[in-house]
């Protein structure tokens, strides 16, 4: 067979696999619900709500390059949008879900400009200062926020059908109660976003966002708007997380102004770090990982035999260690070891020959796509 | 005016420990280009030491201060040689990230291994003062004023006068020229990590004296040190200096003098608004370089 046409093959079988892996993902994810206790099913809610904001700070961090820490503070512009739109006014999710991505996107792009004028660390430790400041407002505007006590979220409400807890839906003898509405509901919107993530990435606009990540100056030399290409990703990137910490924050029902902490922040960088910065995928693997781990750990250690020691820090102990152990062993995330096992699959497989050999090349092709220019 | 300088004498006694902070940020982040997010950690671990040296096996304060800096430093080098020498070479990211997990790690392990709270420092000086005019000069913060002073004068001088000072500052100019002429600079790293280990360790005994105490909660104070590494600009030990000082008087005295209307506890968001003023007119903070870029 000639170069072209095997390696024709070779890239038809990629795709096929691809699909095959994405639909297997998602019949899973729709069919695990069902497999999981009320517990599990909490956590595996708060891991797709998660991912939708992680897949936000992707576009951003991932693949335009502009570092942000400044998360937890469009989480909270999302859903104190949410509370004062469908909690103090009663408006229907239909208004308030979109809403809350529309105020934490014009946010975003107020933000923006000031990344035409500060690079990398810098950036991010002026969004830092997002984290507090805008912590300091929710302390002191009570009306929006309920001040330092804290307010009530507005269940999600289609119409005359609510999410709320004790609330469930009959689908041809399944009965999905509160926690797997709002599993389907972040499941759909999850879906959404990362189709268009996707679709995003491989356009013009996702090219000129990864330019502005590579090297700036040669991108603005080769034409691409740098002020147009960050204020996108501000925009995108805000609009996501606004709607997930929406999401979150109804689904809690309840949040203080201090859980829009920095920690907050820290765990969907290091969500994105775990999962594999600027890929699609890396948002939703990673916020497993980091959001779901406490309660793993937490149903793992077993309570007696703490020796004394607290549990919680016993936890966070554990899950401090865990993200050391696993950047040191993987930096290029779970997607990283993914793409490291399905290249020991491909040279497995198609033996040492040509095969193996333009596996390795796709493979590298990747994984420079996943690199990331700090 | 007494008010005024009673303010300004503790905005410089605050500035100087947000200047022992910012010094050890910026130490490490000019030679590997890495945000060392457990700095505060660091800090929170130097309180403990000292308060466990002087009041649990009841050395000498003076003994206990300079065991916890020779552990600190040591316990920073050795971290800088067990685990991040092995992703030399990643993502600056992935370096940030391990940084990030040494910080969770030691803010739970500190309560989990000595309980919410707090505890005494065992140092001499307590609430001890000397009033001049008016204005009260605690002797803990008259320490901090002195003892930040000699510490600084030492790393200049070490930086500009000894083989490793210079090492270091080739490291920053252009790691792989240093590494090109042999300077060591994997040793270089683990040095920046034992002067940011020892540095934190004084500045968390200082952190802890009259009127706070040693508990879980002093590490935050790094978060408010963040303004004040960004001011002086993130590669300059000098405007660590400056940076600190600063933020810690507006700190202060936005404690004394911010109107109602700012809300309650302007005080603790005063210096990231003072930041971000400044890098809008300078982003590279005020003393920081401007990376020369090859496209």
């Amino acid at each position: 067979m000639t170069g072209p046409a095997l390696r024709r093959r070779r890239f038809g079988a990629r795709i096929g696999a691809k699909s095959a892996a994405v639909l297997a993902v998602a019949i899973l994810a729709i069919v695990l619900p069902f497999g999981l206790n009320a517990f599990q099913l909490t956590t595996a809610t708060f891991v797709l709500i998660a991912a939708i904001g992680a897949l936000g700070l992707n576009v951003l961090t991932g693949y335009t390059g502009q570092i942000s820490l400044g998360h937890a503070f469009f989480l909270a512009v999302g859903a104190y949008t949410a509370a004062v739109l469908g909690g103090n006014d009663h408006l229907t999710a239909a208004i308030w879900l979109p809403a809350a991505g529309v105020v934490a996107a014009l946010c975003g792009a107020l933000v923006g400009p000031t990344a035409l004028r500060l690079r990398g660390l810098y950036l991010a430790i002026v969004t830092i200062g997002l984290v507090f400041i805008g912590q300091h407002i929710w302390f002191n505007v009570a009306a929006i926020s309920g001040g330092p006590g804290g307010r009530s979220f507005p269940p999600v409400t289609f119409g005359s059908f609510d999410f709320s807890a004790g609330q469930q839906l009959t689908l041809g003898g399944l009965v999905i109660d509160h926690n797997g509405l709002y599993y389907y509901l972040a499941l759909i919107i999850l879906a959404a976003a990362m189709l268009f993530v996707w679709n995003l990435t491989r356009g013009r606009p996702g090219r000129a966002m990864q330019a502005v990540r590579d090297r700036e100056i040669a991108a603005a030399i080769m034409g691409v708007d740098l002020a147009r290409t960050k204020m996108n990703a501000f925009v995108i990137s805000s609009f996501l997380t606004g709607v997930s910490g929406a999401l979150y924050a109804s689904y809690l029902s309840f949040a203080t102004p201090g859980q829009w902490s920095l920690l907050l922040s820290v765990q969907y960088v290091a969500a994105i770090i775990v999962g594999g910065i600027g890929t699609v995928w890396g948002a939703l693997l990673g916020s497993i990982v980091i959001f779901a781990l406490p309660s793993v750990l937490q149903s793992l250690i077993p309570q007696s035999s703490s020796g004394g020691l607290p549990i919680d820090d016993i936890t966070s102990i554990a899950y401090g260690v865990l993200i050391i152990a696993f950047v040191v062993l993987e930096p290029h995330g779970v997607v990283g070891l993914g793409r490291r096992v399905a290249s020991l699959w491909a040279r497995v497989a198609g033996g040492a020959g040509e095969g193996g050999r333009l596996s390795q090349e796709a493979q590298a092709i990747e994984t420079g796509e996943a690199t990331w220019a700090g | 005016m007494t008010a005024f300088l009673q303010l300004l004498f503790q905005g410089i006694a605050l500035g100087c420990i947000y200047a022992l902070v910012a010094l050890g940020f910026t130490v490490v982040y000019r030679a590997s280009k890495v945000i060392n997010f457990a700095q505060g950690s660091l800090l929170l671990v130097g309180a403990y030491l000292v308060s466990v040296l002087a009041t649990g096996l009841n050395l000498p304060f003076a003994l206990a201060v300079i065991a916890a800096i020779a552990l600190l430093a040591a316990g920073g080098a050795v971290f800088q040689m067990m685990v991040l020498r092995r992703v030399l070479g990643e993502p600056v990211f992935v370096l940030v990230m391990i940084t990030i997990g040494l910080s969770i790690v030691i803010n739970s392990a500190i309560p989990a291994i000595f309980g919410g709270n707090a505890r005494i420092l065992g140092d001499p000086w307590g609430a001890s003062a000397v009033n001049v005019g008016g204005v009260t000069f605690n002797w803990v913060r008259i320490w901090t004023v002195l003892c930040t002073g000699l510490i600084l004068a030492l790393f200049f001088a070490f930086d500009r006068f000894s083989r490793y000072g210079l090492a270091m500052r080739a490291t920053a100019a252009d790691e792989e020229a240093a590494m090109a002429v042999g300077v060591p600079v994997r040793r270089v790293y683990a040095l920046t990590w034992a002067i940011a280990g020892g540095i934190a360790a004084v500045g968390g005994m200082f952190l802890a004296g009259f009127p706070s105490s040693v508990n879980p909660a002093l590490g935050d104070v790094a978060l408010r040190a963040f303004p004040a590494v960004i001011l002086g600009g993130l590669d300059s030990p000098p405007g660590a200096v400056v940076g600190g000082i600063t933020i810690g008087v507006v700190e202060v005295m936005s404690s004394g003098y911010a109107p109602g209307f700012l809300g309650s506890d302007f005080a603790a968001v005063a210096p990231y608004v003072v930041m971000i003023l400044v890098l809008l007119s300078r982003p590279y903070g005020l003393f920081g370089t401007p990376p020369v870029e090859r496209v």
